[in-house]
């Protein structure tokens, strides 16, 4: 049992336990910043400053480093992989999201068990399937195609998929949807008009989820193209061999996407009918 | 306009059994009550009848139409859910405009419809709000609102006003009342309340554990109520039952109670003649018993005299707790009196309200 005084000063423990937070919250806000911080910076950093021994935190900056990179092919890299993310977004909700919306709403046989066949496929390790699957590619003439990329990451982005929109799904309350049907509705016009944008929050975070994983998405994107490079990709085969603070440059375009994303996905999610659904 | 039929409604969820066997008739612009405990299976049938549930057994028919499996958007029916069930992403006038604009009636026709809709609900100031801004019964105005802006077949309510505070469900109660009057839409509200049930219920279906005890209009339901589950759900505070045995004195037919004995009238004679010797329920309601000097002069009763156990002073109404043998008896007086709590107290009971039912079925006998 704790004591509590009325009216007098909080005991020493109150404040330890302030500052222990604080140190917590502290430590885990570093651990993340940190390194954006520090790639951002030597991202700019002129290659003097970055060399030298004197000069921690550099003084001098350029878009040098951004702009060689970007002339090495980084350019083209990041296009492929804007196109790659997105028809990867696009495929995943196409067939995940009717799935998604199955599981939360009807009851059918062997439900319980499909939904944890599709969490069981994301135990597969990519690269059991990785040689077969370039195989496979280069019969279906898929190989160094954009598509190609877009279908494997599709492949692994669709089991999160599912699972998270029926999940947001299931939050939305099914007399909402019913109503609508007593009103005059029939499936299809009552998922438009009520079920989706009362989904559309937690669904547009599902999508910039999938979008990073997909941008993120290292290993099949380099077995499976040859000149079509991603941009994860093209850093890991070429950047690689460039001198540390393009690495740095690398580094820093390969998080903004993730940042701008995050940014403007927390102001659209907060203003979205003040986020409760009710 | 359709009346509405159902017929041997059976409907299971897995073990539960939600209901055994409902057959209702509700007539081309009745108002029918269900009134019920929770969870006896009134919302289970209102959804049957929206078309959102299907029964397991039996059928629903408006008019000569079968409509057990037709989906709920052919059947032109108008829902209040108990829940509410307003959309969030929509302002409160669209919320209430959405099932007109679904029936795509014309724009000026849509705008005046829910400004009437809104002034009769009290809630014009709330037009521009979003429903996470409105309380639990402005939310439930709303729904209401929504409800009777269009003009459906049959008119669906659960619980609508459970939410309001006194003042407003009283008005409401009379106002839904006019305007189910006004249009004459086939109405079924569902409510647990039964001040709610007996002033607004063309008839009232009362119902419990699935089946329906009693179908009748208020004063049926009241003054002759069909078995002791209706006897004692029906009326505050609830009827005084007690064992009583069928006894022959002298050649006439007693019954024989806790501490006291009731010399019954001729026409009770004739049909409690058969259960001479059994044990019934006897049922009388508080307000039909008085204190001695307050009995209505011409009163043919029955004296009782206990001693007061506790007394309810309500205002207009006092509650007598009396304590007679081991039963307590329960008396309603209109209006305010002093009664001491411990002193005696004879009281005269109404002999032509007497309740008999049957103890092992239940069933009314008298
Ligand atoms: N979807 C469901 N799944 C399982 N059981 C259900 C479901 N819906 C209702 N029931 C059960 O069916 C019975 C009747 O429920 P119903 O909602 O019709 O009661 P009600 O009379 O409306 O009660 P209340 O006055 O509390 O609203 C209850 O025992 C309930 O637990
Ligand atoms: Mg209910």
């Amino acid at each position: 049992m704790s004591r509590t005084e009325i009216g007098g000063r909080p005991p020493l423990r109150y404040y330890l336990s302030k500052i222990l937070f604080a140190g917590i919250v502290l430590i885990a806000c570093s651990w993340i910043l940190l390194p954006i911080v520090i790639s951002a910076l030597y991202a700019f950093s002129t290659p003097k400053d970055f060399y030298s021994p004197k000069e921690v935190i550099p003084l001098h900056y350029t878009f040098a480093n951004i702009k060689e990179l970007l002339d090495l092919g980084a350019a083209r890299a990041t296009m492929n992989s804007v196109i790659v993310a997105c028809m990867t977004v696009v495929f995943s909700f196409i067939l995940g999201l009717p799935a998604g919306y199955a599981f939360a709403r009807f009851a059918f046989k062997g439900k319980d068990s499909l939904k944890l066949l599709i969490i069981g496929l994301r135990m597969f390790p990519m690269l059991v399937i990785a040689v077969p699957l370039v195989t496979l590619y280069i019969r279906l003439g898929l190989n160094d195609t954009l598509l190609g990329v877009a279908l494997a990451h599709t492949t692994m982005a669709l089991p999160f998929v599912i699972l998270i929109t029926s999940s947001i799904f299931v939050s939305v309350p099914i007399e909402l949807e019913e109503a609508a049907f007593v009103f005059g509705l029939d499936r299809t016009q009552t998922f438009l008009r009520i079920t989706l944008p009362l989904a559309l929050p937690g669904l547009t975070a599902a999508a910039i989820f999938t979008f990073i994983m997909s941008w993120n998405e290292v290993f099949m994107a380099a077995v499976l193209t040859l000149t079509n490079r991603t941009l994860p990709a093209f850093i890991l085969t070429s950047a690689m061999a460039a001198p540390d603070f393009i690495k740095f440059a690398a580094s820093f375009i390969m998080i903004l996407p993730a940042l701008i994303f995050v940014f403007i996905a927390r102001k659209y999610l907060i203003s979205m009918w003040g986020i409760t659904i009710r | 306009m359709v009346d509405v039929r159902l017929v041997g409604l059976v409907k299971r969820f897995g073990k539960t059994v939600a209901l055994r066997g409902i057959d209702l008739d509700v007539r081309d612009g009745e108002f029918v009550v269900l009134l019920g405990p929770s969870g006896c299976g009134k919302t289970t049938t209102l959804r049957i009848v929206a078309g959102l549930e299907k029964p397991d057994e039996g059928h629903v028919f408006f008019g000569d139409r079968e409509v057990t499996y037709l989906p709920p958007k052919d059947r032109n029916v108008s829902m209040v859910f108990q829940s509410y069930a307003v959309w969030p992403h929509m302002k409160v006038k669209d919320n209430i405009a959405f099932p007109l604009r679904i029936r795509k009636v014309p724009e000026d026709e849509v705008q005046r419809r829910v400004k009437w809709a809104a002034e009769l609900l009290q809630i014009e100031t709330l037009l521009e709000r979003y429903p996470h801004q409105l309380s639990g019964g402005q939310r439930q105005r709303v729904a209401v609102a929504r409800a009777i802006v269009i003009e459906p077949d049959v008119l669906l309510m659960d619980e609508p006003l459970s939410n309001l505070d006194a003042l407003l469900r009283v008005k409401m109660r009379s106002e839904l009342k006019k305007l189910q009057r006004r249009i004459g839409v086939t109405t079924i509200y569902v409510t647990h309340d039964q001040v709610e049930a007996m002033t607004m219920g063309d008839r009232i279906a009362v119902m419990n554990a699935g089946k329906i005890m009693q179908v009748g209009t208020p004063e049926d339901i009241y003054l002759r109520p069909a078995n002791i589950f209706v006897g004692g759900f029906v009326g505050s505070p609830q009827m005084n039952f007690f064992d009583a045995t069928v006894t022959e004195k002298d050649g006439k037919l007693i019954l024989e109670g806790p501490g006291f004995s009731i010399p019954l009238m001729e026409d009770q004679v004739s049909v409690l003649k058969d259960y001479v010797g059994k044990t019934v329920i006897a049922g009388i309601r508080p307000e039909h018993m008085f204190p001695k000097d307050l009995a209505p002069p011409k009163l043919k009763g029955v004296e009782i005299t206990g001693d007061i156990d506790f007394v309810e002073a309500l205002g207009s109404d006092t509650i007598i707790h009396l304590r007679v043998g081991e039963k307590i008896l329960v008396i309603k007086v209109s209006g305010s009196h002093h009664y001491k709590i411990g002193s005696k107290l004879t009281v005269v009971f109404d002999l032509s309200k007497l309740h008999v039912f049957r103890k092992d079925s239940g069933e009314a006998i008298i």
